[in-house]
């Protein structure tokens, strides 16, 4: 299969990238990772007229701990951020990376991709969700820095005008009491999920200090469940209490029936995903090592 | 409109012998190894980014061939099945897919052999779950994956004992 025909220009400086988009129009899109671009080009569901290449810019991929926080490149792939020791200091980071897809997709997918594309089905909005998450964004004026929350504006939309670039991502990284899991349901490896669930608890004792429960796959975009969150906030938590959260994420989805799955199959699992992933953010604030994966049909 | 003809120029080393070559933006990397430089070990599959067949490495990494355009891989280190012989003597992961029969049509083969190279290349001793994982990406749709596993596995102590690290 072949894309329509399409001009290629090769930026060497997100600079560059973004004065080509400015002079070129609507027609130019970007090419990161090209895991989600190059077979919907090839599909023709895109059809860009040109195709300006980010991936011969040096310095956009990296992994970089700063100030409490960590700094990833636009660039940086799935893979090394699976690879990455200042990311592991983040487990729910790495339950992320090393659960996309597979081992060919996490070698050249990238965060910035990713998070631009906004894809309903993608993983990285869903967890980052869970964090304190700032999108940087370059454009011919200069850079700004949206909150994560307000840069996803719809599914395939965010707050990028066309002519601009996410520069980097920021992502706090949460106290030592702090811990947090992702837990996504696929059918195969290679696929996207059939609902997704990340949970980032803080304890304080044996009481909810606070928490995020983000879902993906089953809305437009990912759905904080914020009802949930409320109920659990400052209790002593209890298994019940865990229980009554996935009750509130399926409360909160608002999914669609496909090919993944009926509606109300998909409000059933991502209850359950929302449990297990709480169960063992859980113990990870709790300072115990647990071993997350996603869970395949 | 895009301009109808434009080509780009590219040098690339696959397995390690240099090419350069003029190409047109859309050319995918698994068609310009395939039709361009006749290397047809490398085969398209699903061509939609899911089965693995295609897989190669690129610069050490395995990538799906059906996913990259060949003027991405500009500068790259390409290594497709044709690079893992050397000399007449077949890579350890050729010998050990045949010794475990970790084949039956062969036509998933050299992708699943790639993805196993850049496993052995990063890690010599992978326990089962690393293997599974390694090569979730690639389909086969007639051995089933057990003797699959198996010769990822006899391959990992043969170029263990071997002292070999690709």
């Amino acid at each position: 299969m072949y894309p329509r025909a399409f001009t290629y220009h090769r930026a060497s400086s997100l600079k560059e990238a973004v004065t080509v988009l400015s002079q070129l129009g609507e027609g130019a899109k970007l090419l990161a990772g090209g895991q989600s671009l190059i077979p919907l080009m090839k599909l023709r569901f895109a059809n860009p007229v040109h195709l300006v290449d980010l991936n011969f810019i040096s310095g956009t991929s990296y992994v970089r701990g700063q100030d409490g926080a960590l700094h990833f490149g636009p660039l940086t792939r799935h893979a090394e951020i699976e690879k990455s020791a200042s990311a592991a200091r983040v487990p729910i980071l790495l339950d992320c990376a090393a659960g996309i897809a597979d081992l060919q997709v996490r070698n050249r997918g990238t965060i910035g991709g990713s998070l631009a594309e906004a894809d309903p089905s993608g993983d990285w909005a869903t967890v980052l969700l869970t964090l304190s998450c700032e999108v940087r964004c370059a454009g011919i004026s200069g850079e700004r820095s949206l909150k994560l929350s307000d840069f996803l504006k719809d599914a395939y939309t965010t707050a990028l005008a066309h002519d601009e670039l996410v520069s980097e991502i920021v992502v706090k990284v949460p106290s030592g009491n702090s811990g947090g899991a992702y837990i996504a349901f696929k059918r195969t490896a290679p696929v996207y999920p059939t609902a997704s669930a990340a949970v980032q608890l803080t304890v304080e004792g044996d009481h909810c200090k606070d928490i995020a429960i983000a879902l993906g796959c089953v809305g437009l975009l990912p759905i904080r469940v914020r009802e949930g969150e409320a109920a659990l906030r400052g209790q002593q938590i209890t298994p019940k209490l865990i229980e009554s959260a996935g009750d509130a994420a399926r409360a909160a989805a608002d999914p669609q029936s496909d090919m993944r799955g009926s509606a109300e199959y998909k409000r059933q699992l991502v209850g359950a995903l929302v449990k297990r992933a709480t169960e063992a953010a859980l113990q990870r604030a709790r300072g115990q090592q647990v071993e997350v994966s996603h869970i395949y049909a | 409109m895009p301009e109808a003809a434009q080509k780009v120029s590219i040098h690339l080393r696959v397995n390690g012998k240099l090419h350069s070559r003029e190409v047109a933006p859309r050319l995918l990397l698994v068609e310009f190894l395939r039709e361009d430089l006749e290397l047809t070990g490398t085969h398209i599959g699903c061509d939609t980014t899911y089965c693995g067949a295609c897989t190669v490495l690129m610069n050490g990494a395995a990538v799906k061939s059906c996913t990259v355009f060949a003027v991405q891989a500009d500068g790259a280190e390409i290594t497709t099945v044709e690079g893992l012989e050397k000399d007449g003597e077949l890579h350890p992961i050729q010998k050990a897919f045949g010794d475990c029969y970790g084949l039956q049509c062969g036509y998933c083969t050299p992708g699943l052999m790639l993805s196993a190279l850049q496993l052995l290349k990063d890690n010599s001793n992978p326990n089962q779950k690393q293997i599974r994982k390694a090569i979730a990406g690639n389909t086969c749709r007639c051995t089933g994956y057990q003797n699959i596993f198996k010769a990822i596995d006899t391959a990992a102590a043969a170029m263990r004992s071997s002292g070999r690290g690709d």
